[in-house]
Parts: structure tokens; C-alpha cells; sequence
């Protein structure tokens, strides 16, 4: 088999022992892993952007407008699960898909803010918009799957179950795509655009290409954090901060695997809990010290240690 | 012989300043062409329009046939004109064979192929003929940024000829390389180029190089092309003497011969 390597097994590997212990898991903790796993899809988007020399201030936007499109279609009185974080992943790819045309001709910081003004149009819209909730945003109904309608603890259950599910397919075939032609071309259009036109393609449609993915996986994302959360306002969703959060944790994962997207966003996740818990008043503090000694000691992020490991043992 | 590129009052001007101005080239099927002329005479301008990354201001170009001009330097690459930089354009932090085996895979994979692995054990072997052809197999796996000069030279044009143009168009294949290196590096690129026959332009300073490799020059001179001949009547020719290579300065081998012979 062409497409199963190491990491393709290692991904199997954490998704069964995932399986396994979604059925022993404390609810608080289930709860962190389903946050992980929303945040850490962003991420992986933002991982193929990042590998094309693109970074994103604005993926909130696409975070947000899946969460939205769960919420409202939740109070529209679907309550399908299948149905809510499918139409969150495909109207964010929508909506990647028309902003893309604009910002594909964009590289850099202008790229990257950009993105951020977008976002912010959305925050604003939301905010002033009282058929959208406002700043109080709107609650969830409580999701079936497939018919079934699972009560009490069975709803996180079921929902980290699916959750779970979809991310591995998704991360696999993430993994799978970054080895194909296309999925080279993330090299090739960073490294040097005008050798790639000369190629015979066009750099700019290899990126927009990207730029639909990251908003796919985004929207999946932002659909899942509806759904886990319960409730969806603007900040919590849509502001620039969360685009924030979403940067830091690919600086923190770094791009070398798909994998790591995951577990950069549960040691965001754990690192934001246990501070906030622990020091109400400096937990943005200890937050920020934690990214930057990252910066400082492991560039390429939590990620390089592994690699640091593998060449230990060789 | 079958007319492959055809120019016909190609203008190019930037504000009040004329870079490009009446020209008119036809060239045919397996030629060998040397552009000439000093700087900012219009030579790295004229490949530019060609390929596509310059708009003329006016004019015809036709390749095979058909109008290209207004087309995209990914559009031409693909109808078969492909060119090399003066300045090296690759993927300065890949090995030389990744280099290739993306070149290689951006020819071969359209649609939905784009989404197979871009390795392959044919297509591993492909680069490595293709490596060995330009005679860089030994740096395959050097990244590119810590090359030689003359061998992201060779590695820049190889990657331009992946797709096996038509028409080859080398802006300066030998600038920045040491004397000694120019002719067995012209070498290794004419004789890769020849087995596949492709028709090849290359921009020029060295006259040495352009009497060894070229049948017919192109001399150009404040946007003009003042000369278009073969390359001992070129060499010879009052403007290319007075314009490009300089009166005194330089003397072609055929005087030179000329003279031996005198001298014996």
C-alpha cells in the first residue's frame, strides 16, 4: 500500500486508544479533547497555508461561519448532526471559494491582515445584527445522529465519537494529499512562484486551491466547537483573538506533521485551562511566556521534538 | 525548414523610453540563434515578451501558427516555449532532484492527477535520466541554495527543459561563470538540447561562445534588432562592430584564421 507510512499508522493508533478511552473519560476532559480536535482541524488548514508561505490573522471568519451556519440551522430546527457540521465545513469552503479570488493575489502580511479585515466584517455583522444574537450570541439545540437522540452524558459521548471519526478522515487524508502533486506545490509556490508559472502552472490558482481547504477544515472546525460548546457568540468565535489562538497553535505544533496540528491544540487548550484555573489574573501572561519560549527554544515547533528524538535514535 | 516563432513590429515602450522597437524575427525549426548587444539593449526584454511576461505595446507574435500574445507565461510554457533565467530560478531550499521531480510532475499531472504522490518509481527514474543528462546526478541530493553557480545554472535550465520545448530561450546561460567553466558548460546544455532537437535562443555577451555554439546571431542595439545574420557575416558586420562587440576590442576567429594563414 502506497499511502500507509509511519504516520498514517500512528494516526490510527491515537485514534483507536481515542476510541477506547471516549467510554472512561472524565466529562471535563472529554470536553478538552473535543475543543482539541475542533481547534486542532483549523490548525491543520492553516498548516497547508503555512507550508505554502501564507499565514492567516482571519481564520476566524471561516472558524465563525461554521459555527453560525450549526446555529442557525440548529434553531431552523435541524438538528442532525451529519447535516449542521457538514453544511458549517461546505459554506465556509463556499465562502473561501469566492474571497479567494481576492486573496490569492495577495502574499505576506497583506495576505495575512487581510484575511483579518474579513474576519472582523464578520465579527462586526454578528455583533450589530440582533437576527444573528449579537454579542449574546445563541444556544445550540441538543444534536441527534442519525435518528439516534442521545440524552445526558451520551450526547458528548456520541458527539466526541463523531467528532473523533470525521478529524481522523480528514487528518489522514490531509496527510495523504500533502505527498500528492498538489500537495507538493505548497513547496514549490512558497519557494518561488515565477519558476512554477514557468512550469506551466498558475501560483496563484495552486493557492487559492489551498486557501478553499483551509476554509473547509475551518468550517468543520467551527461546526464541531457549535456543537461542543453548546452555544455560539462572537467573541468566543469570531473575534480576532480566536484567529489568534488559531496562529499560536500552529507555531506551537510547527508544520511538520499533520499530527501535530492536534496536539499543539490540546497543549493550548491544557496550558489555557490549568493557567486560568491556577492564575485568574496572569493567565494571558503565562499564556504568552509559553508561546514565546517556544519560539525561542523550539522554532519549529513542539513537533521538532520528535524529529530530535527519531535522530537521537538513529 | 517549418517557421516555428514568428515576430512581426514588436514595440515596447515604459513611459518615454523605448525598450523594444520594429522588431521582426522568424525563426525556424531546429535552429540555433545567439542573441547579442550590450546592456539594456533590449535582448532580456525581447524574451520577456515572448514568454509572455512582458506585455508588448504593440505588435504580432505567433508560435506554431497561433497568436500569442495577451497569453500567460504558464499558457506559453505549456504551447511549448520554455526559458531559463539569467538568475537562477529555483526552489532554493530543495535538493536538486526535488527540483526536477517537481518540474517533472507539474508537466505531467493535469486535473485530477495533481492528486496522485508525486513520487513514482518511473517518474524517480526520469529524473535521475534527466540528471544525468545535464550531468548534475552528483549533486542530487545538495540543496540548491548551497550549489555551485554553474551548476543552478545547469539545474535552472534542465528544469526548463523538462517539458521538452520547442523552443528554448536561455537569458545569459553563461553569466557569473568562470572562463574556464563557460565552454564545458555550453557543452553538456548543447548536447543535452540536441538530442532532443529543440530549437534553441540564448542571450549572449561572450563572443567567443557565440561563434562556437550559434549558426545565426541577433544583435540588438537601443531596441533594435541591427542585425540578423549568420554568425561569420554577423561578426564582421559594420553595426554589430560599432554597437556591440566594440571596433578594436575584439576580432573574430575567422580574421584570426585569416591572418595565421597570411602569417604562414
Amino acid at each position: 500500500m502506497r499511502y500507509v507510512d509511519k504516520t498514517v499508522i500512528g494516526l490510527t493508533i491515537a485514534f483507536l486508544v481515542l476510541l477506547a478511552l471516549n467510554f472512561v473519560l472524565a466529562e471535563w476532559m472529554r470536553f478538552i479533547g473535543l475543543q482539541s480536535l475542533a481547534r486542532g482541524a483549523v490548525a491543520l488548514g492553516l498548516l497547508v497555508l503555512w507550508r505554502s508561505g501564507l499565514v492567516s490573522f482571519g481564520h476566524a471568519l471561516y472558524f465563525g461561519f461554521g459555527a453560525y451556519t450549526t446555529v442557525m440551522l440548529s434553531l431552523a430546527g435541524f438538528t442532525d448532526a451529519f447535516v449542521l457540521v457538514f453544511a458549517a465545513t461546505v459554506m465556509s469552503g463556499l465562502l473561501a471559494f469566492v474571497l479567494g479570488f481576492l486573496l490569492r493575489r495577495y502574499r505576506a502580511i497583506f495576505f495575512a491582515l487581510l484575511n483579518m479585515a474579513f474576519s472582523m466584517i464578520l465579527y462586526g455583522v454578528v455583533v450589530k445584527s440582533e437576527a444573528l444574537g449579537s454579542t449574546d450570541g445563541f444556544g445550540v439545540h441538543k444534536p441527534t445522529f442519525l435518528g439516534y437522540a442521545p440524552e445526558g452524558e451520551a450526547v458528548q459521548t456520541t458527539l466526541f465519537l463523531f467528532a473523533l471519526v470525521f478529524t481522523y478522515i480528514i487528518t489522514v487524508a490531509t496527510h495523504i494529499y500533502l505527498h500528492t502533486t498538489l500537495g507538493s506545490m505548497s513547496m514549490a509556490v512558497r519557494e518561488n512562484e515565477i519558476r512554477v508559472e514557468y512550469l506551466g502552472y498558475s501560483a496563484e490558482k495552486v493557492i487559492h486551491l489551498k486557501y478553499v481547504f483551509s476554509g473547509l477544515v475551518a468550517g468543520f472546525g467551527g461546526g464541531i466547537m457549535a456543537l461542543a460548546v453548546g452555544h455560539v457568540d462572537p467573541d468566543s468565535m469570531a473575534n480576532w483573538t480566536v484567529s489568534g489562538e488559531f496562529v499560536f497553535i500552529t507555531i506551537l505544533s510547527g508544520t511538520g506533521s499533520v499530527a501535530a496540528t492536534y496536539i499543539g491544540a490540546l497543549v493550548f487548550e491544557l496550558i489555557r485551562t490549568y493557567a486560568f484555573e491556577y492564575a485568574p489574573h496572569i493567565w494571558q501572561f503565562i499564556l504568552g511566556g509559553s508561546l514565546l519560549a517556544i519560539i525561542m527554544f523550539l522554532p519549529d515547533g513542539i513537533w521538532s521534538l520528535v524529529k530530535r528524538v527519531r535522530k537521537v535514535e538513529a | 525548414m517549418n517557421v516555428i516563432l514568428e515576430v512581426n513590429d514588436l514595440q515596447k515602450t515604459f513611459g518615454a523610453v523605448v525598450a523594444a522597437k520594429d522588431i521582426n524575427v522568424t525563426i525556424s525549426e531546429h535552429e540555433t540563434i545567439g542573441v547579442i548587444g550590450a546592456n539594456g539593449a533590449g535582448k532580456t526584454t525581447f524574451v520577456n515578451m515572448v514568454t509572455g511576461y512582458m506585455k508588448p505595446t504593440a505588435g504580432q507574435i505567433k508560435f506554431l501558427g497561433q497568436d500569442i500574445l495577451g497569453l500567460q507565461p504558464r499558457d506559453i510554457t505549456c504551447r511549448g516555449i520554455s526559458r531559463s533565467f539569467q538568475v537562477p530560478q529555483v526552489f532554493m531550499s530543495e535538493t536538486v532532484f526535488e527540483n526536477l521531480l517537481m518540474a517533472y510532475a507539474i508537466f505531467e499531472d493535469t486535473g485530477l492527477d495533481m492528486l496522485k504522490p508525486i513520487m513514482s518509481e518511473e517518474r524517480t527514474a526520469r529524473v535521475d535520466d534527466h540528471l544525468n543528462r545535464y550531468q548534475i546526478a552528483d549533486y542530487r541530493n545538495a540543496i540548491a541554495s548551497t550549489l555551485p553557480q554553474g551548476v543552478r545554472k545547469l539545474l535552472d535550465i534542465a528544469m526548463a527543459a523538462v517539458r521538452s520545448p520547442k523552443l528554448l530561450m536561455l537569458d545569459e546561460p553563461t553569466s557569473g561563470i568562470s572562463v574556464e567553466e563557460k565552454f564545458p558548460l555550453m557543452d553538456i546544455i548543447m548536447d543535452a538540447l540536441k538530442q532532443e532537437n529543440t530549437t534553441v535562443l540564448f542571450i549572449e555577451h561572450d563572443m567567443e561562445i557565440v561563434e562556437r555554439y550559434v549558426a545565426r546571431v541577433l544583435a540588438f542595439y537601443q531596441g533594435e534588432v541591427v542585425c540578423d545574420a549568420p554568425t561569420e557575416e554577423a561578426m564582421v558586420d559594420e553595426k554589430v562592430r560599432k554597437f556591440v562587440i566594440g571596433e578594436e576590442y575584439h576580432r573574430t576567429r575567422i580574421e584570426r584564421v585569416a591572418e595565421d594563414s597570411a602569417d604562414a
